[in-house]
């Protein structure tokens, strides 16, 4: 009955001008454990975020979509492979240095907001840039702005307990990418959420990385991917599919699964 | 019939004239499922035989021909909001016959089925995510139908359009999660295969999972090499 064809996507090939990647994952690969009981939570995934980039990563649970997260975030590190982050090789620093590194490039989103419920909007958006050195006065001004940007300047000095989740959601969006932070990084963000609030959070998640973030999604939700420019999707730590452009095809062949024909018997 | 009774749901409205009818249908519907002027005048000649709808006396010799609901159509129009809509024979799934014959017929790749399948279902979602976050665009008809067909400036039905391509959207999303369900189920009936000893386990393997089409030796679970 339908006779919907929707236009087709628009064709984005890597062009020379195109901004240079804020994540780069070549090959990264986390092993926990060694011997026969090593465990390939991520194996050798290739990946690229450019600012105004969105890309939502689907799995089953135990596909490494964590891992990458955590990668991304320079909260782990690769046992092989590289992960760059704002053009530095994540590697080449010692935890001071991934901290660091974080603090400047990366913020967080979570399922469940992790908001400080003692502290207000603004005061939950301030406190990194705070954390980061800056005074409590620029601090406020910066948080204030990047309430805006999500559509909250209005509700700054209200509580988290005194907000709907979307609104919490939105704090949270606000905080991750205050000050100089481009790359966010969302687990589940709109996981807690009803259907129309989950779309009002992606909408402002969008919005923001269309103002030029550069944001990994990870989700279960197919709708919520739908708001990424790609999706990949994870299976045994490896990515196996993507719906996203043809420069990709390569990754995919180099990561696609071995066959039970080769070598298995 | 869903162009039957949305039609006379139109006329509960006032009369209207057949390309007023389409108009009002595709803009109502965000132009996405297009009526032809000829199946509008087809529909409404035979409501008109059933006795539903009635031709207006015409004012004017140069004015198209203009139909109101006769009182049964009234009532018929009326009783279409009350009554659920009947579901009927399921329609013929070619996705599902598919996989139905996938995971029974022997030789087949029900996973890469799967995976092909969720990554083109995944573009289609991102399609009319796309079309969703741009909001109507009236100069480019509503949903496009990929014909150059252009539906009808109808103002203030957003909302409508809006509705009809979350429809879709959610039609979408739950292909995807029932081709996760079906890829969550063959792994567990190859994975109850490979626990079976390989006398009695090889045959109910291959027709729980339809990816060995002959009997193999059990081959080492994938987890087991990580």
């Amino acid at each position: 009955m339908s006779t919907v064809a929707v236009e087709p996507s628009p064709a984005a090939p890597r062009e020379p001008t195109a901004p240079a990647a804020l994540l780069r994952l070549d090959r990264a690969t986390r092993v926990h454990g060694s011997g026969p009981t090593a465990v390939r939570a991520l194996d050798a995934v290739s990946l690229e975020v450019a600012p105004g980039e969105l890309v939502a990563v689907m799995g089953p649970s135990g596909s490494g979509k964590s891992t990458l997260l955590n990668l991304a975030g320079c909260l782990d590190t690769a046992t092989d492979g590289a992960v760059v982050v704002g053009g530095v090789d994540v590697a080449s620093l010692d935890a001071r240095g991934r901290a660091a590194l974080r603090r400047r490039h990366v913020g967080f989103v979570f399922q469940d907001f992790n908001l400080v419920p003692a502290l207000t909007a603004a005061e939950n958006v301030s406190l990194p840039r705070e954390l980061d050195g800056l005074g409590a006065r620029a601090a406020r001004r910066e948080a204030l702005d990047a309430l805006e940007t999500v559509g909250l300047a209005d509700l700054a000095d209200r509580f988290p307990d005194d907000m709907s989740g979307g609104q919490r959601q939105r704090v949270a969006i606000a905080r991750a990418l205050v000050g100089p932070r481009r790359l966010l990084l969302a687990d589940e963000p709109t996981g807690a959420l009803d259907s129309v609030s989950g779309e009002s959070v992606m909408r402002v998640l969008r919005d923001r990385v269309d103002a030029g973030a550069a944001g990994l999604l990870v989700t279960h939700d197919a709708r919520h991917a739908a708001w990424a420019d790609r999706t990949v999707f994870l299976k045994d730590g490896r990515l196996v599919d993507s719906t996203g452009r043809p420069a990709q095809a390569d990754d995919l062949l180099a990561a696609a699964p071995r066959t039970p024909q080769e070598g298995e018997r | 019939m869903s162009i039957r009774q949305a039609m006379l749901a139109l006329l509960d409205t006032g009369p209207m004239h057949g390309y007023q009818l389409r108009q009002e249908f595709e803009g109502r519907t965000g132009g996405t499922w297009p009526l032809n002027i000829g199946q509008a005048y087809t529909t409404l000649q035979r409501l008109q035989r059933d006795g539903l709808v009635e031709p207006l006396p015409s004012t004017s010799s140069d004015e198209p021909e203009r139909f109101q609901l006769t009182d049964s159509g009234r009532t018929e129009a009326r009783a279409w909001w009350h009554a659920p809509v009947e579901r009927g024979a399921p329609a013929r799934d070619e996705l599902a016959i598919k996989l139905a014959l996938a995971v029974t017929l022997p030789g087949v790749d029900v996973e890469a089925i799967v995976r092909v399948q969720r990554t083109e279902s995944m573009r289609a979602l991102q399609d009319y995510t796309r079309l969703k976050r741009r909001g109507p665009d009236r100069t480019a008809g509503g949903v496009p139908d990929g014909s150059g067909h252009e539906s009808p400036d109808t103002g203030g039905s957003d909302l409508a359009w809006t509705l009809v391509l979350d429809a879709l959207i959610f039609q979408t999303e739950a292909e995807m999660r029932w081709l996760d369900h079906v890829e969550g189920r063959v792994l567990a009936a190859r994975t109850t295969a490979r626990r079976t000893p390989p006398s009695t386990g090889q045959t109910s393997a291959a027709a729980a999972t339809g990816s060995h089409a002959t009997p193999t030796p059990t081959p080492t679970p994938r987890k087991a090499r990580r």
